[in-house]
This record gives C-alpha cells, structure tokens and sequence, in this order.
C-alpha cells in the first residue's frame, strides 16, 4: 500500500465566494503543483463545475472526485463527495428542489460555469450561498444512499459548521469524518470540541482561493487513489487508514 | 428615529459605518440563522446577532437593513468589516445579550414612531 495526498474540500469559480481565478483548469493545475494525488471539488450546493474539473485533469496523474458541500437548513456545511458524475447529480437533483432563490451576483458573487478550457459556459442564477430545506440527517442519509461519502466541514469554525450550529457533534450523527480546518491548533490540542472521539478526523483545505488549494490535507494509506479505498480508509478497513493529518 | 441615536441611547461602539449613521431605523429583527434573516427580516431594521463572518453584510444589504449590532461581545471579522464599509453599512458592538438589547432597542423605537 501506499500514502496518497488529498485535499477533499476545493471550491470553485462556481461558488459565489470563491475568486473568479478558481477555474476547473486552474484548480487542476494548482493542485498538481501542490503535490496532490487526489481532490474533491466541491461547490456550495452544486457539482456544475465538476465534469469539467475531471476533463481537466485527464492530461494529469490526479484524480477528482465528483462533490458538492451542502449547506442544510440548520446552516451547517457538510461535504458530499460520490464515486460517479452521475450520483453527483443525482443529488444535486435533490438539494436544486430544495434550494430557493435568486443569485445577487453584485452581492454573493459570480457563479461561473466554466469549461476544462478556461472558458465561460454561463452563469448559474440560484442561489447557492442559500440553505436547502432540508435537515442535516436527511442530507446524510441521502448522500448514503446515493453510495457517497459524508464529511461534516471544518467542524473547528464558529460558523456553518456542526459545533456552531448544533452547539456539539451530536453521538448519532452518521457523517464518514469530521474536517478540522486548522491540523496544527488541533493536534497542539488547541481546540476542544465534545463529541469528536469516535469520528475519522481529516483536515482540507477549503480553497476559496487558488493559493489555498492544498495548503491543508490528508495523508491515506490505500492501494490505490480512488473512491473505494477511500471509503475504507475513513473507515479503518482492510489495512486502510487515514495516516495522518498535513498542515 | 435613526442609528446614531440608538448608538447614544444604548452606548454602542461603532466598528464601521461612523458616516452612515443617519439612517433610518423602523425596527429590529434578531437572528443568527442567515436564511431566517434573508427569509423574514423588514427593511429599516436594525438586526441583532452573534454572527460576524462577512455573509450578514450581503444579507443585510439585500434584506436593506439599517445597520448590523453584533451582540455578546462579537467582533466583526476583518473581511466583514471591509465589506461593510464598502457598502456603506454601519456595524455597531454591544456586550449586552440579544435579548436584553432586542428589549431595550424595542422600547426606543416603537416608542419613538408612536409619538
């Protein structure tokens, strides 16, 4: 088995407070500089810009994972990340039929639908920095049965996360891991947070910024860099694991 | 009445926004779930929260809020306050609770527009 790098949590120019710079293509190619084996890409409450994410990385030894993060109505952030482009959008399905409103781009920012090129593709016009009306438990549960894995997001914040919202991680919450935005405060025990004990811990980067792409990550011990080995090393199993956290 | 008086009233700190205090304050909503907020606050309100990360400046700005109080002592981020100062949006301070300053505040302005 060997250790793959991956940075799970990438936004792009799709997500209204991401830079504009964060294109499919740019992403990719940050990311491959970075040293990165493996990254998610995952837009607030869409996965549009993952298709071209993937194309751009095919002239590359990286892998992208089809994801989105998720904002539920209790406004806590959870990643969403699946196997396939199509269960990707399986559940984008879901979260757009529970998403209400309007993107004011000169107030949330642009929402860019980009190409593998670098081109513009359109804008989307929901409103993505919005809340699904939907509660968190039921996210998970259909992100489960979609197959994908579920990754409560930088529970170490005082906003959108778990511990902001819910006021601690509750024992019955069936997320796959917890992600810790700050690996270094966390493991100087800096920051205490209940509930955490019997959760994977993995640490991303959460890129809004193209110079933020894999300043955080996660080392894996897998066979190989895909979704499966994946799952298993969250889990602990088969002799897979998460080696350690990369600040 | 408008925000400056409720900042002499209630001996708010500004963060930012000293130039816009003169606007128009007809209530107040409290909340710290941002779609609640964008959901059902009016415009003229003055909004009580604990959230300081820069997002309640497009809320309050889209929502057409008179001024942003951070409660309990929050601090404004530094991106939140640039923002608000970009878009002409006073953010006041206050040590209170929510529910002791929603009270007070309450009492100014309905007494105040009631005259």
């Amino acid at each position: 088995m060997k250790h793959f790098k991956a940075d799970l949590h990438i936004h792009t120019c799709l997500s209204p407070c991401a830079e504009l710079d964060m294109s499919p293509k740019a992403v990719v190619e940050k990311s491959v500089e970075r040293g990165l084996d493996i990254i998610a890409v995952c837009d607030h409450n869409s996965a549009e810009n993952v298709e071209a994410s993937i194309r751009a990385a095919t002239r590359f030894d990286l892998r992208v994972l089809p994801g989105m993060e998720i904002n539920s109505v209790e406004e806590v952030h959870t990643l969403a990340i699946f196997e396939s482009v199509e269960k990707a959008y399986l559940m984008q399905e879901m979260v757009y039929s529970h998403l209400k409103g309007t993107n004011r781009a000169e107030l949330f920012g642009d929402q860019v639908v980009a190409n593998e090129w670098d081109e513009v593709e359109g804008f989307n016009d929901r409103l993505l920095i919005g809340a699904v009306d939907l509660e968190l438990s039921d996210i998970i549960r259909e992100v489960h049965r979609l197959g994908g894995l579920s990754i409560a997001s930088h529970v170490d914040r005082p906003s959108f996360s778990v511990t902001s919202q819910l006021g601690f991680v509750p024992p019955d919450l069936e997320v796959d891991a917890l992600e810790v935005s700050r690996p270094d405060k966390w493991e100087a025990g800096q920051q205490e947070i209940p509930g955490t004990e019997k959760f994977s811990l993995v640490s991303f980067s959460d890129a809004h910024f193209i110079s933020d792409v894999g300043r955080v990550s996660t080392r894996f011990l897998m066979e190989s860099p895909d979704f499966d080995e994946m799952r298993m090393a969250l889990l602990g199993k088969s002799g897979r694991r998460v080696e350690g956290l990369i600040a | 009445m408008n925000v400056r008086e409720i900042q002499d009233l209630f001996h708010l700190d500004v963060a930012t926004g000293e130039t816009d205090l003169d606007r128009e304050v007809k209530g107040g909503y409290c909340g710290d779930l941002l779609s609640d907020v964008m959901a059902n606050a009016m415009e003229g309100q003055v909004w009580l929260t604990i959230q300081s990360h820069k997002n309640i400046v497009a809320v309050a700005v889209l929502r057409e809020l008179a001024a942003i109080i951070l409660v309990n002592g929050r601090l404004p981020d530094e991106d939140t306050k640039a923002k608000a100062k970009e878009e002409g949006l006073p953010i006041l301070l206050s040590s209170s609770t929510a529910y002791q300053l929603a009270g007070q505040v309450y009492g100014a302005v309905i007494g105040k527009t009631e005259e």
